[in-house]
């Protein structure tokens, strides 16, 4: 078997290609160009600002669970933002919540996850060396290193971080003399994501071309893992929304440093009238959620694509659906693009636009609801496994459910009206996209870590860390739907000012403990990914018995991936559990690279004739070769 | 000093504690050889706790939505409302049959089709009937959806009618400002530029349609008449949500908006209905605005329309009770244009 073929090829694991032990400790772990070390590199920066993020959460939440609280213990870490009473900094509130959005959604779940991911996957899957632009690839790390390096120093700002919400609106987020974050913490949060658009804006378009152009013999596009086709898609979307960011994020530097008025006009603040005039927040709002929805989408894809391999594996069953899935994620991608207003029902835009995105929006639903029955259609009849990769799928396909049929709610302008703003769209976005995604990660970094580390993961706390992480993200969000019906606002330091907001103080006291406990499992994974890095059991060849690529591969692959020649593609890279595979000597899978002629018991009838074809084209060759001239 | 300590002891320890669980549960895999088995016993069990999360998780959520219902706003106090709740809780239960029927699958085939050495997995890898049948059902189901948002849309978003109430909602940092037309039922215009301590609002008094209006600390509505509210903001983005009547609006610098509705129930009738004698109508900005966001809070009241008209019998034009702004404002008008003559 295959299995056999790899021994052999481990033997001259110092062969040409290998590069490995050429440069020195920067060229191979700083400034590396092999894609697999920038793709650790985004790893564990991602889980840096995972607990980051996480940690702002809980701060937040300890302030909305324990109004009452004394929080003089928290002064160490927080110095002034705790007031003399003893009180979190109302400001510091807002600030608090605006970084915890824009760390999740930019540095864990973008730059974390796709960087991640698309990095290390994409040529391992596709039969590449590496990625087309090694330097690019190089750059757009480093570029992302600095934006975090930059994010990073704001939280430290004596007028504290941007404190808009991590949608930053001007006027407030123009105007230092509206909230003291809109000072410093303000420039340096679009100076970071000045530099970190160009980082995500250089690998998508290594992505894309990789993926166009690296492909190895006979991985056609119809033979891509759904993997890579996610990667693929994610990097259209990023490069086309990206950049529209980058626009207003200059044009609201203009507005905040040269006295231009793009987005402010007729304001009056703090006893001042500003010269501004003729501007409009709305266009603002039209520019950001260009990108912002996509965004989700940016998100929430490749975390898709990575849930597919994983359920399809373990389930050793080929993902139902293989084109539908496809077809699903470009339609999605298409859709992402026409449905940004959604997020401006109530912000006085013309409602007729109102009347269009509406349609947009819930026309997305079917795509999404396509790939939903296709997961849970793949697991009928399977015979699953359930490692920690595989609970995290299953455990993202119920969020992303969840927190999915929400948005048909609130997609509907004339149900948003109420519902804008509230806990329930906190609900629903932190379902659908941030715990989907997240979990989407996870179950990539348990899937995909002995070939990244060569080493297992401890499955045991994988499965603690699942489950508690699974239902203390249920006990954390499915209450937010209650309090959201009841019409809670977001981003409220204290709901006590308000007798409409005044119930439910016991469910919020429950969320924060829920979302303690959350957080704090996660440390499990964080012990458990360290630990295993140098502790954990040496990782076999194809732990979970997979067909794609990067099982080919020695178990360190160094810098060029193959020791010897690159494979080649013969088949789809779901070959589960084929019928009379048993006969060509198989057991419940048959990898890519194993060619058609190998497998005639196991072929399908569409196969059959594809074996004849080749070898009606070898002859042909053949004959070729003797007669030039036929 | 002490509190760095204990919190360093601490982690140490846990650190400990999950290396020694690491190492033991190593330990004890290799001692029954787990790694050349395909799957442990731990499998068994993963797929057992799907459906035991499934039964528990359908218990919590019937549970606490029945405990969570009392905490859940009064029933909708305008017209529309009443139209969005019901279409709100139609569209609930659609979502909510679909999130219980995909999880009772999801949640049950882990446990049904968990691994065994006797089975093979199914080789099926599309079905385009299947494909087409839960394209197409979606596709109706939203389509029905989104016939009946565009209704209560257009309704909720139509003009208003010639006799509606116009009022006039400013936000600022952070609170409030009402003003309401005079007897001639037409607001005065108003610039930004003419803000100054008095005039806080910015009414323009050369402008006969301001001469009678009137700023009021609350917002009196009678019942059953329509009201316009004019919405704007002075310095950054503010959001009127009345959540009782299901009306939520964002007020933008520079770009006024408005919206549309109808009180159907007194405050009264409400502190009845709701057996709180305490209760009251509340507006709140949804808009993050800066750190006195969750300050912003102004009264609705909404009254017969018998007591309306007693209110606004009472109600003074703003000119009437400043009246030494008008010489104010002359002067500075006349300040102004020299300024521009000079130029």
């Amino acid at each position: 078997m295959s299995s056999v073929a790899l021994d052999v090829e481990n033997k001259d694991v110092h062969s040409h290609d290998d590069h490995e032990h050429h440069g020195n400790f920067i060229t191979n772990y700083v400034f590396s160009f092999d894609h697999k070390v920038i793709a650790k590199q985004y790893l564990i920066s991602g889980i840096f600002w995972a607990i980051i993020g996480g940690g702002l959460s809980l701060l937040f939440r300890i302030q909305l669970g324990f109004p009452e609280a004394n929080l003089e213990w928290l002064r160490p870490i927080l110095g002034d933002w705790i007031t003399e009473s003893g009180k979190m900094d109302t400001t510091f509130y807002l600030a608090a919540v605006t970084m915890h959005g824009t760390i999740m959604v930019f540095f864990v779940l973008t730059a974390g996850l796709s960087g991640t991911f698309s990095n290390f996957l994409i040529p391992l899957q596709i039969g590449a060396r590496d990625m087309a632009s090694g330097f690019m690839n190089m750059l757009s790390y480093w570029l992302f290193f600095v934006a975090s390096v930059i994010m990073f120093i704001s939280l430290f700002a004596s007028t504290g971080p941007a404190s808009g919400g991590w949608v930053i609106y001007p006027p407030l987020s123009a105007l230092p003399q509206a909230v003291s974050g809109s000072g410093i913490g303000m420039t340096l949060w679009l100076v970071s994501m000045v530099f970190f658009i160009a980082s995500s804006l250089l690998g998508s378009i290594n992505y894309i071309s990789t993926v166009i152009n690296l492909r190895t013999a006979g991985m056609s596009f119809a033979k891509m893992p759904l993997t890579i086709w996610s990667f693929f898609i994610t990097a259209i979307i990023g490069t086309l929304s990206f950049p529209v960011l980058f626009a207003a994020a200059l044009l609201l530097v203009f507005d905040r440093s040269f006295g231009t008025s793009f987005y402010l006009s007729d304001i009056y603040i703090q006893g001042e009238l500003l010269e501004h005039s003729g501007g409009s927040p709305i266009l603002f709002q039209h520019l950001f959620w260009f990108l912002g929805h996509p965004e989700v989408y940016i998100v929430l894809l490749p975390a898709l694509g990575l849930t597919s391999e994983v359920i399809s594996t373990n389930s050793r069953k080929p993902i139902f659906g293989y084109r539908a899935m496809i077809g699903s994620m470009l339609g999605i991608a298409f859709l992402s693009f026409i449905v940004w207003a959604h997020h401006m029902f109530v912000s006085g835009m013309n409602p007729f636009l109102g009347t269009i995105f509406m349609f947009l929006t819930l026309i997305i639903a079917v795509p999404s609801a396509v790939k939903a029955f296709n997961y849970i259609t793949t697991l009928f009849r399977g015979n699953i496994i359930f490692t920690p990769a595989m609970l995290f799928s299953i455990g993202l396909v119920s969020l992303f459910i969840s927190g999915g049929v929400t948005g048909i709610i609130l997609g509907n302008s004339a149900l948003d009206i109420q519902l804008h703003d509230t806990y329930f769209v906190v609900a629903h976005f932190h379902l659908v996209m941030g715990s989907a995604a997240f979990f989407g990660m996870m179950a990539g970094v348990y899937h995909w870590y002995p070939k990244m580390f060569g080493r297992m993961m401890n499955s045991a706390m994988g499965y603690v860390h699942f489950w508690l992480t699974f239902i203390g993200a249920y006990m954390v969000f499915f209450p937010m739907h209650y309090i959201g019906i009841a019409g809670f606002p977001r981003r409220y330091y204290s709901f006590t000012n308000f007798d409409a907001f005044s119930t439910f103080t016991d469910l919020n006291t429950f969320i924060s403990i829920a979302a303690i406990l959350t957080v704090t499992a996660q440390f499990i994974f964080v012990f458990n990914f360290f630990w295993s890095m140098f502790r954990g059991r040496l990782a076999p060849l194809n732990p979970w018995n997979s067909t794609t690529l990067e099982w080919t591969t020695p178990r360190k692959p160094g810098h060029g991936n193959w020791p010897g020649a690159l494979p080649i593609v013969y088949r789809w890279p779901y070959d589960y559990s084929k019928p009379d595979a048993e006969k060509d000597g198989f057991t419940d899978f048959i990898p890519q690279n194993v060619p058609l002629a190998k497998t005639e018991h196991s072929n399908t009838p569409e196969e059959k004739i594809l074996v004849e074809l080749d070898e009606k084209f070898e002859q042909l060759g053949e004959e070729r070769e003797k007669n030039p001239f036929i | 000093m002490t509190t760095a300590l204990l919190f360093a002891t601490g982690a140490i320890l846990i650190l400990a504690v999950l290396a020694l669980v690491y190492r033991i549960i190593t330990l004890v895999g290799i001692a029954k050889g787990d790694q050349k088995k395909k799957v442990t016993t731990s499998n068994k069990i993963n797929a057992a706790l799907f459906p035991i999360v499934l039964v528990v998780g359908s218990g919590l959520i019937m549970w606490s939505f029945n405990d969570a219902k009392q905490f859940f706003l009064p029933e909708a106090a305008s017209i529309h409302g009443k139209e969005t709740d019901h279409l709100f809780w139609i569209t609930m239960g659609i979502v909510f049959t679909a999130f219980a029927l995909t999880h009772l699958l999801l949640f049950t085939f882990p446990f049904l089709f968990q691994f065994s050495e006797k089975r093979k997995a199914d080789f099926n890898p599309h079905n385009d009937t299947l494909e087409i049948a839960w394209t197409a059902v979606p596709a109706i189901v939203m389509a029905v959806l989104v016939i009946f948002g565009w209704r209560a849309w257009a309704d909720i978003t139509a003009p208003a009618t010639e006799d509606a109430i116009q009022v006039e909602l400013m936000g600022k940092q952070f609170a409030w400002e009402i003003r309401y037309p005079g007897k001639d039922l037409k607001l005065g215009r108003y610039d930004v530029a003419n803000i100054d301590n008095t005039n806080s609002m910015g009414v323009d008094y050369d402008d006969v349609n301001a001469q009678d209006d009137f700023t009021a600390r609350e917002i009196y509505l009678p019942v059953g008449r329509e009201v316009e509210l004019k919405i704007r903001a002075i310095d950054v983005i503010h959001s009127v949500f009345l959540p009782h009547f299901r009306v939520k609006m964002d007020a933008v610098p520079g770009m006024p908006t408005r919206f549309k509705f109808t009180p159907t129930i007194t405050t009264a009738e409400m502190r009845q209905k709701t057996n709180n004698p305490k209760f009251n109508y509340e507006l709140a900005c949804t808009e993050v605005c800066g750190y006195g966001h969750f300050g912003m809070r102004k009264l609705v009241k909404v009254v017969t329309q018998e007591e309306y008209d007693e209110w606004l019998m009472k109600q003074k034009p703003w000119l009437e009770k400043n009246p030494d702004y008008l010489s104010q404002w002359e002067a500075k008008k006349a300040k102004t244009a020299s300024v521009a003559k000079s130029h």
